[in-house]
């Protein structure tokens, strides 16, 4: 199951584990993304979908097993590793009493930018936000937000993207504008991008690959469309209702 | 450490402070309200007869080291709690940024801060009463210097509650100095502790400031002893401080809590 390809992994996680007093929320997951690789975090809720991306991020210690990110391990390395990572969250957000290009100057600042204010046009011009740059962030609307945060994502060029459901609070337009983004960049740039989404149709148009999660455990890895034809299910979406509810692929 | 990331820091909190009027308020307006209220109550007192001699100079010059003790505290805290209130701790913690250079944001915002208010306060006091603040002399900057390094610990302890204890223990940040203000003997000297008070608050170092200001300004020369306990002190606590605070940190990336903590 897992990928081998070790010259091209820019993420490598093997038999991570996180427990918390008696509930083992991760239990020995292992797995690769590759450089340009755009990888869906499938599984209900509880699975182990956040608890994953946190210990990815650092924010959460790991009980046991190894992360490593472009052949360094994380946890002797995590400076230099986090200036090449980013990530977004429908569920984090930015200082509201700053403006749109202040927050992202301060991101910039802390990513290490040598041009901040030039780096800040140039994503502010790619994701279409020019508009925007002077306003402040408490008056966007939630999918504005949404699409600032994952500018913030790409204030460092990074070589890894962590999205935790990045189209949750976007309208149809919105959502497919991201998506595109993001395809360009795994195009333009060989991003890496790990992303958790409940969007199945999402994840069938923009992953090469999925993990699917069930009580802390992968129990199905491939491609979306090989997995489904696998089990025999019409869709990602019906094969996702079916694992939710009967716990098995 | 990355002076470049605590600089971005320390200018992000600046934007807040250049356009929030309830920021601006805490920086003058209650400075003003405190040298108001204890200048007219210090005029009062010295009507009587047997009026404490130099009242006034012990009174305000007391308060002004006071509240430098509190915005400096302050300055850690509530910075912290403005990534806590506006949710964006994930965002900086999953940057390069090291705790360390977080906390030394923090340490020169209060600087910042401090300074901004100490220069209303004493100017107020120098308008309003004819109070010379720079008349306590060379003594001030060791003072000054032992009360910021206290904040600072306070500052730090306190960030680590709530770190670990989450929104809810934000009072923290507003009570946790004046714990320590009845027993650093800010506007009465120790000897007015009964015993047992009177020993513990001899290991505040606060105390040995407040007390070297009355020693000071009532011409008793340059209180070195006092200096030296509250420097000694203010090593220990700090460290101390800091120690707790990356304990705690490691206890929070433990427990995922970092996520929680503005619930």
């Amino acid at each position: 199951m897992i990928s081998t390809l070790s010259a091209s992994s820019a993420i490598e996680v093997r038999d991570l584990a996180k427990s918390y007093r008696n509930i083992e929320a991760v239990r020995g997951v292992s797995f690769d993304v590759r450089r340009g690789e755009i990888v869906g975090l499938l599984g209900p809720n509880g699975a182990g979908k956040t608890t994953i991306l946190q210990t990815l991020l650092g924010t959460l210690t790991p009980t046991s097993g190894t992360i490593r990110f472009f052949g360094l391990d994380f946890a002797g390395n995590r400076e230099s590793i986090l200036a090449r990572v980013n990530f977004s969250s429908t569920y984090v957000s930015l200082p509201y009493s700053l403006t749109v290009r202040e927050n992202l100057g301060i991101f910039a600042r802390l990513y290490g930018a040598a041009e901040p204010g030039k780096r800040v046009q140039d994503v502010l011009d790619r994701l279409d936000l020019a508009d925007l740059a002077d306003r402040y962030a408490s008056h966007l609307s939630s999918g504005q937000m949404t699409r600032v945060c994952l500018a913030k994502a790409l204030i460092n060029d990074p070589e890894v993207l962590l999205l935790d459901e990045p189209t949750a609070s976007l309208d149809p337009d919105m959502a497919d504008r991201v998506r595109k983004t993001l395809v360009g960049l795994r195009r333009d740039r060989n991003t890496a991008i790990l992303v958790t989404s409940h969007n199945m149709r999402e994840i069938e148009a923009l992953c090469d690959r999925i993990l699917f999660l069930h009580v802390g455990r992968i129990i199905m890895e491939g491609p979306p469309r090989e997995i489904t034809a696998r089990f025999g299910d019409a869709d990602l979406e019906t094969l996702f209702l079916r694992v939710a509810r009967e716990g098995r692929g | 450490m990355k002076l470049q990331r605590v600089l971005a820091l320390v200018l992000r909190h600046l934007y807040l402070y250049k356009r929030s009027l309830a920021r601006f308020m805490e920086v003058f307006y209650f400075p003003l309200l405190d040298i108001l209220l204890w200048g007219f109550l210090t005029i009062y007192l010295q009507r009587f007869p047997g009026a404490v001699p130099g009242a006034v100079s012990f009174l305000l010059g007391a308060l002004i080291l006071w509240d430098i003790l509190y915005r400096s505290q302050q300055g850690i805290s509530l910075s912290f709690l403005e990534e806590v209130w506006s949710r964006n701790l994930l965002n900086l913690f999953v940057s390069p940024l090291t705790a360390g250079e977080f906390l030394a944001a923090t340490m020169v915002l209060s600087l910042i801060k401090l300074g901004l208010t100490a220069a209303v306060t004493i100017a107020l006091a120098w308008v309003l009463y004819g109070y010379n603040f720079f008349l306590i002399g060379l003594a001030l900057v060791p003072f000054v210097a032992n009360l910021i390094v206290l904040g600072w610990s306070i500052g730090i302890v306190t960030t680590a509650i709530i770190l670990r204890f989450g929104q809810k223990a934000e009072v923290m940040a507003w009570g946790l100095a004046f714990l320590f203000q009845p027993f650093s003997a800010v506007f009465y000297p120790v000897s007015v502790f009964p015993p047992g008070v009177r020993e513990a608050a001899w290991f505040v170092p606060a105390t040995h400031v407040f007390e070297g200001m009355r020693s000071v300004i009532a011409g008793g020369g340059f209180p070195l002893a006092d200096l030296a306990w509250a420097g000694g002190l203010n090593a220990v606590y700090l460290l101390l401080a800091l120690a707790w605070f990356y304990s705690t940190f490691r206890v929070v990336r433990e427990r995922g809590l970092l996520l929680r903590v503005g619930e």
